[in-house]
């Protein structure tokens, strides 16, 4: 996984005639100061005195150490210096031009979700917003941006997207997986409405610190354990949003599941509905079976795309989904980057696979349909 | 309806306890004076509300009081219509949830001895779990040792959910307890609700919370793997009870990629996951949480990779199937058999040393 590349996999170019659409891109700050041109005096000097701690111990860096440094491919180092991701120069070449991408959807981390202050986490978001027009979209027009949004203060959130409601560089809204509550709590309901209103998905990206023991059995030891744990984030995530009637109250809320996997979306509609059955006099504001909610309103990107056995497991599994609703990503510049030209070990239909590169991420976000 | 085997094993049955009352005779004098000095009321765990649709199939229910809590209602439902050789029994009473340990290691000791009195001494055909306080290793180890002796003790049971994941090494002396015994670990579905019962907090709906299950299952089995629990206790069989088995193989495909890409970390892990699944870990069979067409279903099966995972259970008294269709749709009557008798024979060691 980190074989130092210097040009693109030969067949890529073969593999994607179509031109393909990334649904998780990661910009990078070139430093701390990158932010500074859109925060005010006191946040400045607050992040220098006390920093910006999220709901986990450790003053920088994740709960878990990663498996490489900035969680990154060895080989994704700007020529110029900086961190992976932060050269809009080297991310064109590296990546945007030898892999033919032709949508890019920018996920910024690291951008101020989950920060216990709830003021500087709108502060942070926000500057995170502007430095996304300022160096990114308005620099390539492949990018396009996501609204971040200090998701624990869903008021300040709304304002936050309806922000940018008019501005079609932002084409989704991002929170990350591991809320303090489960997503579909009332708590959150202004950000799906606002969301709604605006047009665009919400993308809900894998991390995140809610404060929870990130299993329902406590804490793990391992990074592996957390990295394969978003799977299950996200499930219970989606649950939640199923079983609160989120999708009923907000019929135009469209969902993207970010960088947790999806071949688990059959066996948890199955689950959803053979127990709703059940137990349905418990939820009566649901009208429709849950599965039909996530056959709908919920899309997932492919990275990192699981990998199977044998190549007709997978096609079976993506067939109990529909080929609709996956959105190819690559996680550049990440580690467990996922190459176009390798993601389908499988033949395909062409329908299939301009759904899976493209197609799907133009009907989703906003304005993409190019 | 696959037709179900003669003689079938049902892997997990539930028998209740009535009231605190019953156990009274089987606790310690200090702790049937707290009992009642205290108002100890009944340790019935939010997993399974007392009167929730889930909870007690329509018709198990009985005109008054719980379910399944006599050997007589339990033959008359879920033994003899499923011929049903030898059932094992998961009394499911909240002893995980308390937090004292001594109070956890009383309750365990009285729900063991009262087993062993009211059940299994009264029904040939009845095998049991161990229940064992995990609010203190060295207690749940004292207790499996106690108990050890009765081979109508097949198993020790865990809840999927308690303080820290299954995995973490304090909790070997049990597992080391459960392979000097030839005893398997059962993990049943609920919580010691010490942590919220999903990664992102507390539900709204009691739908959430079961249907979450197959979550906590998931990051258990994780942990197990990646702890190392099966490099260190090669002989051990765990056998996940009512968590749904569907998500498997998806959960392995991505346990395994990372594996791959990670086991720098874990360099003790020294097999594929889905190896390691195979050669120690099991699955009840109810509920079967799988696709609604028989198709479908058989495409998972191959899924699996084995035919050897899956147990037989009703699940009794809660409500996961009509009728007796206990068994899925279309199911090969080889298939049935390994389910029914096989699979579970080659699971409990000790089934078989006490079968007449």
């Amino acid at each position: 996984m980190n074989e130092i590349r210097s040009q693109a996999t030969p067949d890529v170019q073969a593999a994607s005639k179509v031109g393909v659409g990334d649904g998780d891109i990661h910009p990078a700050r070139k430093g701390p100061k990158d932010f500074h041109p859109w925060l005010s005096k006191r946040w400045q000097d607050h992040l220098e005195q006390y920093g910006s701690p999220a709901r986990q111990g450790w003053q920088v860096g994740p709960a878990y150490p990663k498996s490489q440094p900035n969680a990154s491919r060895r080989d994704a180092y700007p020529p110029e210096g900086g961190r992976p991701g932060s050269s809009l120069e080297f991310m064109q070449s590296q990546h945007l031009d030898a892999n033919n991408i032709e949508l890019g959807i920018l996920n910024p981390l690291g951008s101020g979700q989950g920060v216990q202050n709830p003021e500087l986490s709108a502060a942070l978001c926000h500057a995170t917003n502007e430095w996304q027009l300022a160096e990114w979209t308005s620099k390539d027009n492949r990018l396009r941006a996501s609204v971040v949004v200090p998701y624990e203060d869903p008021v300040a959130s709304a304002a936050e997207i309806r922000r940018y409601a008019g501005n079609p560089a932002f084409v989704q809204v991002l929170l990350l997986s591991r809320t303090a509550e489960p997503m579909g709590s009332r708590k959150y309901w202004p950000i799906y409405k606002a969301a709604e209103e605006a047009g665009m998905p919400v993308g809900v990206h894998a991390f995140g610190y809610g404060g929870n023991p990130i299993t329902p059995g406590g804490w793990p030891s391992y990074y592996i354990e957390e990295m394969t744990g978003h799977s299950q984030s996200q499930q219970a995530g989606l649950t939640s949003l199923v079983v609160e009637g989120v999708f009923e109250r907000f019929p135009a809320l469209k969902m993207v599941m970010i960088e947790a996997g999806f071949a688990w979306a059959p066996s948890l509609a199955w689950r959803l509905d053979k127990h709703w059955k059940t137990l349905r006099s418990e939820t009566p504001h649901l009208k429709r079976l849950p599965s039909e909610y996530l056959r709908e309103k919920v899309w997932w990107t492919t990275q990192p795309m699981e990998e199977t056995e044998s190549p007709a497991r997978l096609a079976e599994t993506i067939e109990w989904m529909g080929w609709d609703r996956l959105i190819f990503a690559t996680d550049y510049p990440h580690w467990d980057f996922d190459d176009p030209a390798h993601v389908l070990p499988m033949k395909i239909s062409e329908e299939q696979r301009r759904a899976f590169f493209i197609g799907n991420a133009r009907k989703v976000y906003r304005g993409c349909a190019g | 309806m696959t037709a179900l085997p003669a003689g079938a094993i049902d892997c997990d049955i539930h028998p209740s306890v009535p009231s605190v009352q019953a156990l009274m005779p089987y606790l310690e004098d200090h702790w049937r004076e707290q009992v009642v000095m205290r108002g100890i009321d009944e340790l019935n765990s939010i997993s399974y509300p007392l009167n929730s649709p889930l909870t007690c199939r329509a018709d198990w229910k009985p005109a008054s009081g719980r379910p399944a809590a006599d050997v007589a209602t339990v033959a008359r439902e879920a033994l003899d219509p499923f011929r049903t050789s030898v059932a094992i029994a998961n009394c499911l009473y909240g002893v995980q949830l308390l937090f004292s340990e001594d109070m956890g290691a009383a309750f365990a000791r009285a729900v063991n001895d009262w087993m062993v009195k009211e059940w299994l001494d009264r029904e040939p055909r009845l095998r049991a779990s161990i229940v064992v306080p995990t609010q203190n290793v060295e207690m749940a180890v004292d207790e499996i040792n106690r108990c050890a002796a009765d081979k109508r003790f097949v198993q020790v049971l865990l809840l999927v959910s308690g303080d820290t994941p299954l995995g973490r090494r304090h909790h070997w002396p049990i597992y080391a307890a459960c392979e000097k015994h030839g005893l398997a670990v059962g993990i049943h579905a609920g919580s010691s609700y010490h942590n919220p019962p999903t990664p992102v907090g507390w539900p709204s709906y009691y739908t959430e919370d079961y249907v979450g299950q197959a979550q906590a299952f998931q990051t258990q089995l994780t942990s197990l793997i990646c702890e190392g629990v099966f490099t260190k206790f090669p002989n051990l069989k765990v056998v996940l009870l009512e968590s749904g088995f569907t998500w498997l193989p998806a959960h392995l495909w991505r346990l395994t990629k990372y594996w791959r890409g990670l086991r720098m970390e874990i360099p003790w892990v020294d097999r594929a996951p889905g190896d390691i699944v195979r050669s120690n870990v099991r699955f009840s069979l109810q509920p079967v949480d799988g696709p609604p067409d028989q198709a479908s279903l058989l495409k998972l099966f191959d899924h699996l990779q084995s035919d050897e995972l899956l147990l037989f259970s009703t699940d009794y008294p809660h409500a996961q199937f009509d009728g007796m269709a206990a068994l899925p749709d279309g199911l090969s009557a080889e298939l049935a058999r390994k389910i029914a008798i096989d699979n579970p024979r080659a699971t409990y060691a000790r089934l078989m040393e006490t079968v007449a």
